[in-house]
């Protein structure tokens, strides 16, 4: 036995076995995450369940499970239920029901069994029996209904598209000229006084500007008034399993489809628009539906800004530790409390945030350029900067560390060689350890932005929302508003999955938005891996 | 012959350590003098001292005077940087930074602020000509500086110093680290060098010294024993310790 120890034998299982275990819980966590979240978009067929009493219900079986049973004895057989999503909240009041197996008669797949999604109120389960514009009848259940219906929703998602275009972008571009216009004066009136005669001409001119602005928005409510009665005119009479009948209008739907009546080919199609749909667009019925492309965009964009600060703050902070300080008690003191700020919980950065950065930096910029929006804050408040300052804060630890690894690691010799050949230490830095040391500095960045993708706490209050009314990034000058509060991915799973008042609606979208973040992360690290490789190609390369 | 380095009663220290006693002798222009003695006698010590090399290092002290060229290397008016750009060194190890030959070729002309092209080409050319390196790299200018073989990176270190058009260079054991027919490349090498260059050389490698140098100083525990042409060291030294350590009795 002794013998078998000493062979090492034993040692080199132990060994790969911890990693053989690391390997299958990442690889469970992404497979649980996947089949949770992937399959949240497969259009599945839709059930008529008879129960005993002879009640109907349609819908999507979601789920089966045993019935728990506290007390029962030893070899009880086990009774199961199945959840329904039967959607139609506007008629039932809630979109799930748990069914015990015992009760169901039968269970039937009606090829016309209708999904409408829409735009509110969720999924509508039932059965088409008529599509009436502007009162008459255009088409019967038995006719060419498939057609009208699919042609008909997408001629309302064109002007769904174009309501979206004249309220957001065009009426949201004058009400953001009026109100830019408004402060003008304001400020104006800040600096001269309210009375004072040497303005007057130019407020007037303003003004001016303001009434054509007003012009123009009246006749913009007048198209979007014309745009939202003819959004009226076309409505889907449908029927449900208990045979109510319902008007919904076709521009309220987003998609129609009879998946019993589907086959695989077509149900990828329905497949990849719902993909397609989350990751692109703006998210619809308090985050439960729709897409989490604000999400995305806050989330990569404030891993940009945060990269964007923390690398010359810790690459510089690093080059003074590891070159210039005088190396003794005082230095190590500094790295000791540098190491330690990066196990800092992360929520006390937030609170550092939100005292240093919002109120007393934000206070000052906002008394000092925007005197004019007070009390309003500008950047008196939560926004993207601040966020990724806080979030830059967090992660220069990680930096400082790597980027001092990188530099440490230039041997003695290169410096001999730089201050033999006449350089300074400054162009010793600059131009042979710095570069050496790159790859180092990228993995640092690559540690830092890992953690900042996935940091949620400090964001809560120094930024994030809910639901953003705008991205941080638009036509409107200055383009990048980095005063804006913004949408994170993390902050996305919490408020979705833990906020949302249809918890059991918004259950894979949890996973959807992991798998997403997960995604998101991957990709930046994968670029500044790129990046990596192609410095160290470039700087250092092996002997041989 | 002129002197080019001119050293007067030199001590040097490393805290209290005494690196070297009493250190007088003249260092004698365009030719190649070599410096031996056993480990740890001070030679590498004496020749990082000629081009103030020992600035790096906080607990150096020198006292006494090394004159280059009729100044004083050690006085407050002389630029440290400006004396390293006379006096090229080359060391131990191959020390290529990490950049491409041709980067690491043209680095010091750089980093006194010439950047064109063209004036960049023909530095690089000349100064791997010089090293007797450009046939062998004149088609992979661009790769990186470590894909070269020893005794190539080392001619490439000494293509480096030559590039800043110095007057003197400072070979500290450059074969060392080497084999044989790198070793005779080098060697070959130094004696073109010396009839425009200055070289001071050390080594342990006495058969070394006696090939390519035409004065010799032998240095033990810091002290300077001897110093006189090559020749004579070899064959009819003054001193007892001197023939004693080239007859290989210690050292």
């Amino acid at each position: 036995m002794k013998n078998f120890i000493k062979t090492g034998e034993p040692f080199i299982w132990l060994t790969g076995g911890a990693v053989a275990i690391s390997l299958i819980m990442i690889v469970a966590i992404l497979l649980l995450i996947m089949k949770n979240g992937l399959g949240f978009f497969w259009p599945s067929d839709i059930a008529l369940l008879t129960l005993k009493n002879n009640e109907k219900l349609l819908g999507q079986i979601v789920n089966r499970e045993a019935i728990p049973q506290p007390g029962a004895e030893q070899g009880t057989i086990l009774k199961y239920r199945i959840q329904l999503k039967m959607g139609n909240r506007d008629i039932y009041g809630l979109d799930f029901k748990w069914i015990d197996v015992e009760d169901i008669k039968g269970i039937d797949y009606p090829e016309n069994a209708l999904c409408l999604e829409r735009r509110e109120w969720g999924n509508m389960y039932g059965f088409v029996k008529e599509l009436k514009i502007d009162g008459a009848v255009v088409s019967v259940a038995d006719g060419n209904i498939r057609s009208a219906l699919s042609s008909s929703v997408e001629k309302y998602g064109e002007l769904h598209k174009r309501i979206v275009f004249v309220a957001k972008k065009e009426i949201g571009q004058i009400n953001y000229d009026m109100e830019r216009l408004r402060l003008k004066i304001r400020k104006l009136e800040l600096e001269y006084g309210k009375e004072n005669p040497a303005i007057k001409e130019r407020i007037e001119n303003i003004s001016k500007e303001i009434e054509r602005e007003k012009g123009l928005y009246e006749k913009k409510s007048l198209e979007l008034e014309e745009l939202y009665k003819k959004s009226r005119e076309a409505v889907i009479l449908m029927s449900t399993a208990d045979g109510r009948e319902k008007e919904i209008p076709v521009y309220n739907v987003v998609r129609a489809y009879m998946p019993n009546d589907m086959g695989y080919l077509k149900k990828t199609g329905i497949y990849i628009s719902r993909l397609w749909e989350f990751v692109s667009d703006d998210p619809r019925e308090a985050n439960t539906e729709g897409g989490i492309f604000p999400a995305i965009f806050g989330t990569v964009m404030m891993v940009i800004i945060m990269s964007i600060a923390v690398v010359p703050l810790g690459v510089l902070a690093a080059i003074y530790l590891n070159e210039y300080a005088r190396q003794g008690t005082l230095v190590k003191t500094v790295r000791i409390a540098v190491n330690n700020l990066a196990g800092v919980p992360s929520i006390v950065f937030g609170v550092f945030g939100i005292g240093f950065f919002i109120y007393f930096i934000g206070g000052a910029i906002d008394k000092l350029f925007f005197p004019e929006m007070l009390p309003a804050p500008t950047y008196g408040t939560g926004g993207i900067l601040w966020a990724s300052m806080t979030l830059a804060l967090l992660t220069v630890p990680v930096v400082i560390v790597a980027t001092e690894e990188g530099l440490s690691a230039a041997p003695r010799e290169w410096r001999e060689g730089s201050f033999a050949l006449g350089a300074t230490k400054f162009e010793t830095i600059w131009k042979v350890i710095l570069p050496s040391a790159a790859p180092g500095i990228m993995t640092g960045l690559i540690l830092a932005m890992a953690r900042a993708a996935g940091e949620v706490a400090p964001l809560m209050i120094t930024g994030v929302v809910k639901l953003a009314p705008s991205l941080p990034l638009d036509w409107n000058y200055p383009f990048l508003h980095l005063e804006r509060k913004f949408m994170h991915l993390g902050f996305h799973i919490y408020d979705v999955g833990f906020q949302s008042p249809n918890v059991e609606a918004a259950k894979p979208m949890v996973y959807t938005t992991t798998l997403l973040l997960i995604g998101v992360v991957v990709l930046l690290n994968i670029f500044a891996i790129f990046i990596r490789n192609r410095l160290r190609k470039k700087y250092v390369s092996s002997t041989f | 012959m002129d002197i080019s380095f001119k050293i007067e009663k030199v001590n040097a220290f490393y805290n209290n350590t005494v690196a070297l006693k009493d250190v007088s002798f003249d260092i004698p222009e365009k030719s190649v003098t070599a410096v031996i003695g056993p480990s740890g006698c001070g030679k590498s010590t004496f020749i990082r001292c000629l081009n103030r090399m020992n600035d790096l290092i906080p607990v150096f002290r020198l006292e006494g005077k090394i004159e280059y060229d009729g100044m004083d290397i050690y006085s407050e008016e002389i630029d440290v940087i400006d004396i390293r750009r006379q006096i090229g060194m080359v060391f131990q190890k191959p020390n290529p930074f990490p950049k491409s030959i041709y980067e690491n070729t043209a680095y010091g002309v750089r980093i006194q602020g010439f950047n064109k092209k063209e004036t960049l080409d023909n530095v690089v050319e000349a100064s791997l000509k010089k090293a007797a390196l450009w046939d062998e790299v004149k088609d992979r200018l661009h790769d990186s500086a470590f894909s070269l073989s020893g005794g190539q990176q080392q001619r490439l270190c000494i293509a480096r110093a030559l590039a800043v058009e110095p007057k003197v260079i400072l070979f500290d054991e450059p074969c060392s680290a080497l084999d044989p027919i790198a070793t005779a490349k080098i060697e070959d090498l130094i004696t073109v060098l010396k009839k425009d260059y200055t070289v001071v050389i050390v080594t342990h490698n006495m058969q070394q010294a006696a090939r390519v140098s035409e004065f010799t100083g032998f240095f033990m525990l810091g002290e300077l024993i001897e110093f006189d042409n090559t020749q004579k060291i070899f064959t009819a030294p003054s001193n007892k310790m001197t023939e004693d350590y080239i007859t290989g009795r210690f050292g």
